[in-house]
């Protein structure tokens, strides 16, 4: 904050100047809405690295922070896979560029419509190529959500009523890295007994003892947690009670029967407002079940103006491309017939552009050393 | 503040009640230790406090404890959770959330504590444990003293009258138990906090005790006293008080200065004698040579540049604090990390390409978990397997747990084993091959002293016998007793390499408790003081 520019630029992130987990998720899902809209490769790559550099220029280094990299190699194996499938199985797009040709299986009659080898087109690996990368900067924009926000903090920003749910999940969630500790320490005792460390048999042979190992640590958490007071419940009166049944049962119903209403062909006309009037009873049958919890909330994430803005800059991108999709369909999603370079549409582009607004407003990690860390 | 009133406690499925006729009181802002061999019912007894026993688990409670005035009958864990803060044996198994400050207001939050109080709180208790710097830290990244600490911390923000530990030092090197334990004394001292704490390690704790609450046996009804006075009569004691039993002071030291005091006589008569030298085993050959090793873990470097050898017959203390890498230094003799550098060579062969059939010929490690190294459901089944794992002859196994372990049998399932009794099967599994290298790893864990000696013998025939030892520890007092050379490690590197008395005696954190009473006298534990006066009697 020094400097006559101080003001414009990020503080260095705190517990509470801390971004609301959810203005990440948000912006994430706004980037993924944007994906979801075109099938443009350099459109989608330009998506993959806005939503990279911002991952590289806010992530923290705790472990969610580290997910990112096995976020990028489940896309990239999603994409293999999708290319693989359909050079293996063909495609029903038309082509005239073979590239080479696959020894064709001849299928029984019952299996018509299915082809296995055969010849492969050009055309037919592009267009798995463009519909795989989607998928994968799908994958990418959850993967960069998950990085840059803890989870556990967008569970602790759940209604009360929902609290016990939420903490089920967290302890979930801390599980499972002990999990993989334990069958990493027992596949190293395996190697003292002189039996093989490696291998699909080892992991099976330490399933037992590792499960055993969890239910005996969830048991002790679970005296922990009671000693703890998790649970103490405050008096509601009966009326209360029945009322908040009443509440969540009818207003889950009444979101369903408006979904049906706005999904089905008949019922547009009272599709929205039975839905609408459903999510308000259900809110209210929670909000009135969070009476029964006399928890209250340590330094809970604020939405400022800064998660406004990363919020933003989410929807817009998601907006403005949804947009031009509609107005320009050829260059969001070019066709692979005739065969032809892709071009990068130019206000598209620096629509996607607007997604990196959070590197710059969002509040700077510091460099932590990982000094001090168990070895 | 504590009232067990005619407390009995029996399990199901028990022969014998876990508690009879427990009948004392905890004053408020006292610190109160429980001690006694392992499986007299510590854990029960503390239980009981926080009523987690019989609430949570099961069984019939006879009499009545109260806590602050309630009632443990009619207030369940949570309801108690406002007065009694507990921390069990392992503080990983005690956390919620997974960073620092969300753990210390977990328990405030469940209590419904307004925001601007947790707020208070969590800075005060930041400040009083020395966490500060940790406060955004995630707690898996935390090293074992910071997590006890946390542990701690997190039942303190509720402002709990009584605060009540399983354990709380013995996973911890000597520096990280002293960090704790002043933290505890401070609380005892300037809040008034009541503290019951249970704890193996005696010679940590048992001069800071303004009570001492003996559990002698199973079944056995609890003495309660003042320190000096049931160290007297306690089966478990520390050497310090093994040291005036034999010297006859009175009243007994519990503390080392106490213990210098009184020491002057003792000291100007073994003046002129010295303890019988051990002699380490002369240039036989090398079992393990590890020469320039460097191991990388993740992103950091866990050794660097070690230099060991370990020649058969000796026995090597590996000492550090927690993390220093004194378990990658045993997994690499194993074979379980690569080095990044330098070679490790184990009776010959490198072992992370040897096939593990191979290896445990040339080398056997005891694990932290004992349980980890056994799978099958019976004694009888797990030598079976281990014979066969070993390639030894039927029933070689089987006859090791025998002779180090008499009178167990075959049906037994290796989870009703005492902690010892664990230790005892591992070894014999392990010494089926018949390694010429042993390596324990933090072997005294959880032991009482009566488990911790026939430990010690066994370990010293097996030396005798021609087995090279390395064992990772905390426990200077077990380092002294059965080392001939202790290594120490910082950091991942050999900070002091050579004989037991001179590397121990010139660190006071590695120090055992006779060598600083007997200061600057060359002697290191009670047997040698005691054969030495022996010897003066006879002469």
């Amino acid at each position: 904050m020094t400097g006559p520019r101080g003001w414009l630029r990020q503080p260095a992130a705190t517990r509470s100047n801390a971004l609301h987990a959810g203005a990440w998720w948000l912006w994430a899902l706004g980037l993924a809405t944007a994906a979801s809209r075109t099938s443009n490769p350099l459109l989608l790559l330009l998506l993959v690295a806005v939503a990279g550099y911002v991952v590289a220029a806010r992530r923290t280094d705790a472990p969610w922070g580290r997910s990112y990299g096995a976020f990028l190699k489940l896309g990239l194996l999603v994409l293999m896979l999708r290319v693989v499938f359909a050079v293996l199985l063909g495609s029903p797009i038309p082509g005239t560029h073979v590239l080479f040709r696959l020894p064709e299986v001849p299928l029984p009659q019952w299996a018509q419509g299915v082809r296995l080898g055969g010849p492969v087109r050009a055309e037919q690996v592009l267009f798995a190529l463009c519909d795989g990368l989607k998928l994968a900067t799908l994958l990418v924009c959850v993967g960069a959500a998950n990085a840059l926000a803890n989870p556990a903090r967008l569970l602790r920003s759940l209604p009360a009523a929902l609290y016990e749910a939420g903490v089920a999940v967290v302890v979930a969630m801390t599980f499972a890295p002990n999990l993989v500790a334990d069958v990493q320490r027992l596949r190293a005792a395996r190697r003292m007994r002189g039996r093989a460390d490696r291998g699909f048999r080892a992991l099976l042979q330490v399933g037992l003892p590792v499960l055993e190992g969890a239910l005996e640590r969830s048991v002790a958490l679970a005296a922990a947690m009671d000693a703890r007071g998790y649970g103490r419940t405050a008096e509601v009166p009966p009326r209360v009670r029945r009322l908040t049944a009443a509440l969540t049962l009818g207003g889950l119903l009444g979101v369903c029967a408006g979904t049906y209403g706005l999904l089905a062909a008949r019922g547009v006309g009272f599709g929205v407002p039975v839905l609408a009037l459903g999510l308000l009873a259900a809110l209210a049958g929670l909000w009135l079940g969070g009476r029964r919890s006399v928890r209250t909330r340590y330094r809970p994430d604020r939405w400022g103006a800064r998660a406004w803005l990363v919020t933003a800059s989410g929807v817009a991108v998601a907006a403005l491309l949804s947009h031009a999709a509609a107005s320009d369909p050829a260059a969001l999603n070019p066709p692979v017939v005739p065969l032809s370079a892709p071009t990068l549409p130019l206000w598209p582009a620096a629509a996607v552009l607007l997604g990196l607004l959070p590197a710059v407003v969002a509040p700077a990690p510091p460099r932590s050393d990982s000094k001090g860390a168990e070895r | 503040m504590i009232r067990f009133d005619h407390v009995c406690v029996s399990y199901p499925d028990a022969a014998e009640p876990a508690l009879r006729a427990v009948d004392f009181t905890v004053p408020e802002g006292e610190l109160c230790l429980l001690v006694g061999p392992s499986g007299v019912g510590k854990s029960t007894l503390l239980g009981a406090v926080s009523g987690l026993v019989p609430h949570f688990t099961g069984g019939t409670l006879h009499g009545r404890v109260t806590v602050a005035g309630r009632d443990t009958r009619t207030h369940r864990p949570r309801e108690l959770a406002d007065v009694v803060g507990t921390v069990g044996q392992d503080p990983l198994a005690h956390f919620v959330t997974d960073t620092v400050e969300d753990e210390l207001a977990y328990g405030m939050e469940s209590l419904g504590l307004p925001s601007d109080v947790m707020r208070r709180r969590v800075e005060e208790t930041l400040d009083l444990l020395g966490l500060a710097e940790l406060r955004d830290r995630p707690i898996a990244t935390l090293s074992g003293g910071q997590r006890q600490r946390v542990a701690i911390g997190s039942v303190l923000t509720v402002h709990p009258k009584v605060l009540v530990l399983d354990e709380p030092t013995s996973a911890l090197d000597p520096a990280a138990a002293e960090e704790v334990l002043a933290v505890l004394q401070r609380l005892v001292h300037d809040l008034g906090t009541t503290v019951l704490l249970a704890e193996h390690r005696l010679e940590r704790v048992v001069q800071y005790a303004d009570q001492v609450v003996l559990l002698p046996g199973p079944g056995v009804p609890p003495v309660a006293g003042d320190p000096a006075g049931i160290m007297a009569v306690s089966p478990v004691f520390p050497p310090v008080v093994g040291l005036g039993r034999l010297a006859g002071w009175s009243p007994l030291p519990l503390s080392v200065r106490d213990a210098r005091r009184a020491a002057r006589p003792l000291r100007e008569r073994l003046a002129d004698r010295g303890p019988v030298p051990v002699v380490p085993p002369q240039k036989t050959a090398p079992v393990a040579e590890v020469s320039g090793l460097s191991v990388r873990r993740g992103r950091i470097e866990a050794l660097h540049g070690v230099e060991l050898t370990v020649r058969a017959g000796e026995t090597v203390a590996l000492m550090g604090r927690n993390g220093a890498g004194k378990s990658t230094l045993l997994g690499t003799l194993t074979g379980l990390h690569e080095p990044a550098r330098g070679t490790v060579r184990v009776g010959g062969a490198v072992p992370h390409r040897t096939a593990p059939r191979e290896l445990v010929r040339r080398v056997g490690l005891v694990p932290q978990e004992p349980r980890d190294l056994l799978y099958a459901d019976t004694v009888a089944a797990e030598c079976l397997a281990a014979d066969q794992d070993a390639g030894a002859a039927p029933g070689a196994c089987r006859a090791l747990v025998t002779e180090l372990l008499p009178g167990v049998p075959d049906q037994t399932h290796p989870r009703d084993l005492s902690e010892g009794q664990r230790l005892a099967l591992a070894l014999a599994v392990v010494l089926t091959a018949r390694p010429p290298l042993l390596l324990l790893d933090e072997p005294t864990r959880g032991l009482d002293y009566a488990a911790k000696s026939r430990l010690v013998t066994r370990l010293r025939a097996l030396a005798a016998d021609g087995h090279a030892i390395v064992l990772a520890t905390h426990d200077v007092e077990l380092a002294a007793e059965l080392a001939h050379r202790v290594v120490v490690l910082a950091d991942g590197e050999v900070v002091a390499d050579g004989r037991t008395a001179e590397v121990v005696v010139s660190s006071p954190a590695f120090a055992p408790q006779v060598a600083k009473v007997l200061q600057p006298g060359p002697w290191l534990t009670v047997p040698q003081v005691a054969a030495a006066l022996a010897d003066e009697a006879r002469a």
